[in-house]
């Protein structure tokens, strides 16, 4: 190996030179290749849990999917065939359009209240912004399952304060629970959930901007508004990127507040509403490992293949090249 | 990877020790009284959004079944119940609840403090040896944060039967030690915060590898291992899918899937035993733990969650 060969190479200078290298040169003394391996054991449990968690169950997952199992013929290889009939599956298409369609409401709705408040929120320094930034945020620390419990309470037409308040204006309370209307509940959970974690990121990167450029800015007669858009979003965009990518991958994995909705509106969300839903009630009630594990896997795919797409495509403004 | 390269060759600014302090900012942008107000009527307006649920459920947790139906859903009943409902907590299924809270606890901070503990050493690891291999590792690790957790429910189900795991509670403990971005994030902040320089001295005057580390690394990394920690265990807390899949013992629960259980049994309505008043006293008790401990770590995960955007 290379290694030894160079053993006369030159000490390695202390680390501040090495920090500068983009890559370890092979010039390894004895202390160089001590150092290799402190890095391989400082990362080793981590990487035992990732190729047991992740790794294995990936493959894992493929594997299952190119069987098919069936009482008559046992289990068999078939190949693409479970890839095939997901894609021709009704119940796995209307799915994935509808988180789709998910992605496409929610996102905008959770950035544009975080971002709102995070600017609101930089431009003032009085105790009731500090307060407003905790009460936002709050919704963050209760589980996802008690929020949609807590909103399917609220929404139900037996508890809920609704028809209270509709009442009061003159008005039939509006069933939050029909099939027409389900949709935009879910996206109103979903935005009440996480806004609060987003608007806190958002602030945080804004509250690293280096205020003097405010001050040109004023100088140069900006007013307050025009200081938000084309100062402080430009220059918080890789957090947003951030929080988009996140929101993203959080949406088109929809499980929780539609499993948890369920349980009083099973005439609104069936069993095969979002795709996560649906690969959970063929491995659970209908025992189909097999095609469960080919639409968890589709899923998986589309998902890394659709943040990473979002990431290339906003590379410039996120700075990741 | 596209990804890395990006870390590795600019030092990313990250806010480090929290919100840095810009006193004398706020009256320096003077504003017109108006506009002030204005946003904070638009602030209060949010915050009661976002607060009213919470205080739903506080209202609803000192009411007993029949208070929630006939009283303002807002307000207290004449009859405050909450006493009453937390016993009732300690009677009905001879006190699961607690169990299930317990569970909750165990489940959070046996994977949680795993998580942390793996992300710590990685990111040492990642951000200052340089070990062959480490871009082409650091490169799948971050490009495994976008691959669905989800999507590694049923497969894990799968193998974890294979090994007898099912319905115990490695089988939830187990794959919430896995956090990729715990990883990245400790990777991101150790370079900034942890000077090159302080390790090599600390070498120098003779510390070896593990005392390095303790000593001189760890004290230096506190805000990132209180954020991740309080992600993790917020992550762990939160998860649903998983031990919905991986557990069917009652005993075994946590508070999450089981309240959601009580939830489903009492809207069957028939044979099911409605217990509403259970249902809002139980979630109101098992959401307290994370509130406080926000609140009191205020400090550290506000200025925490930034380190994962990068510049």
């Amino acid at each position: 190996m290379s290694i030894d060969t160079t053993a006369a190479a030159p000490p390695r200078p202390a680390a501040t030179s090495a920090a500068s290298e983009p890559r370890p040169k092979r010039r390894g003394s004895r202390l160089e290749r001590r150092r290799q391996r402190w890095g391989w054991l400082f990362v080793t449990p981590f990487l035992v849990v990732f190729a047991a968690f992740l790794v294995f169950p990936l493959f894992y997952a493929f594997g299952m999917s190119l069987f098919t199992s069936t009482l008559a013929t046992g289990t068999q290889f078939t190949g693409i065939a479970n890839y095939v009939k997901a894609f021709t599956d009704p119940l796995f298409l209307e799915g994935l359009l509808r988180v789709g369609a998910y992605a496409i409401v929610m996102i905008p709705a959770q950035l544009l209240v975080a971002l709102v408040a995070a600017l609101v929120l930089d431009s003032l320094t009085s105790w009731l912004s500090k307060l407003s930034r905790l009460l936002i945020f709050a919704p963050y620390a209760i589980p996802v399952v008690i929020g949609a419990l807590m909103w399917s309470f609220l929404y139900s037409p037996r508890f809920g304060p609704s028809s209270t308040l509709f009442d009061f204006v003159g008005l039939d309370a509006p069933n939050f629970l029909a099939p027409d209307s389900i949709f935009g509940s879910l996206v109103n959970i979903v935005t009440w959930q996480w806004s609060g974690y987003y608007m806190v990121v958002i602030f945080a990167a804004l509250r690293s901007i280096d205020p003097s450029i405010y001050e040109a800015a004023r100088i140069d007669g900006a007013n307050g508004f025009q200081t938000a858009t084309r100062i402080k979003i430009p220059m918080i965009s890789s957090s947003m990127v951030m929080v988009i990518t996140f929101a993203l991958i959080g949406t088109l994995q929809f499980f929780t507040e539609p499993v948890v909705l369920r349980n009083i509106a099973q005439g609104a969300i069936d069993a095969a509403y979002t795709p996560n839903m649906y690969a959970y009630s063929l491995a659970f009630s209908y025992s189909q490992f097999n095609y469960a594990s080919t639409i968890a896997f589709a899923l998986g795919i589309l998902v890394f293949a659709g943040s990473y797409l979002f990431l290339f495509l906003t590379r410039k403004q996120s700075g990741l090249k | 990877m596209t990804l890395h390269a990006r870390t590795d060759e600019r030092e990313p600014l990250t806010t480090v020790t929290g919100t840095p302090s810009r006193a004398g900012r706020g009256p320096g942008r003077a504003r017109t009284g108006g506009r002030r107000i204005g946003s904070h009527v638009f602030l209060i307006i949010l915050a009661i959004y976002f607060v009213i649920p919470i205080w739903w459920l506080f209202v609803a947790a000192t009411k007993n079944t029949s208070g929630l139906f006939s009283s303002p859903a807002f307000w207290f009943d004449d009859h405050f119940a909450l006493f009453e409902n937390i016993a009732g907590l300690f009677t009905q299924q001879n006190g699961i609840y607690w169990t299930w809270l317990g569970n909750s606890f165990l489940y959070a901070f046996a994977g949680g403090i795993g998580a942390t503990i793996l992300s710590i050493l990685a990111g040492y690891g990642f951000a200052k040896y340089r070990f062959r291999g480490r871009g082409a590792v650091f490169g799948i690790i971050l490009g495994s944060i976008m691959v669905p957790l989800t999507a590694l429910v049923i497969p894990t189900f799968m193998l974890l039967s294979q090994y007898g795991l099912i319905n115990t509670p490695w089988a939830v403990i187990l794959p919430s030690l896995l956090s990729p971005f715990g990883v990245y994030l400790m990777r991101v902040y150790t370079q900034d915060a942890v000077p090159d320089e302080m390790l090599e001295a600390a070498r120098i005057d003779g510390a070896g590898e593990i005392r390095t580390f303790f000593q001189v690394a760890l004290p230096l990394l506190k805000p990132a291992i209180v954020t991740v920690l309080l992600l993790s265990v917020v992550g762990t807390w939160n998860n649903f899918f998983l031990p919905l899949a991986v557990l069917t013992d009652p005993n075994l629960l946590p508070v999450t899937v089981g309240l959601n259980r009580w939830t489903a049994l009492s809207n069957a309505g028939a044979g099911g035993e409605q217990v509403w008043n259970l249902i809002t006293s139980g979630a109101f008790i098992s959401v307290l733990p994370l509130i406080l401990s926000f609140l009191f770590l205020q400090r550290y995960w506000q200025g925490g969650l930034t380190i994962g955007s990068i510049k």
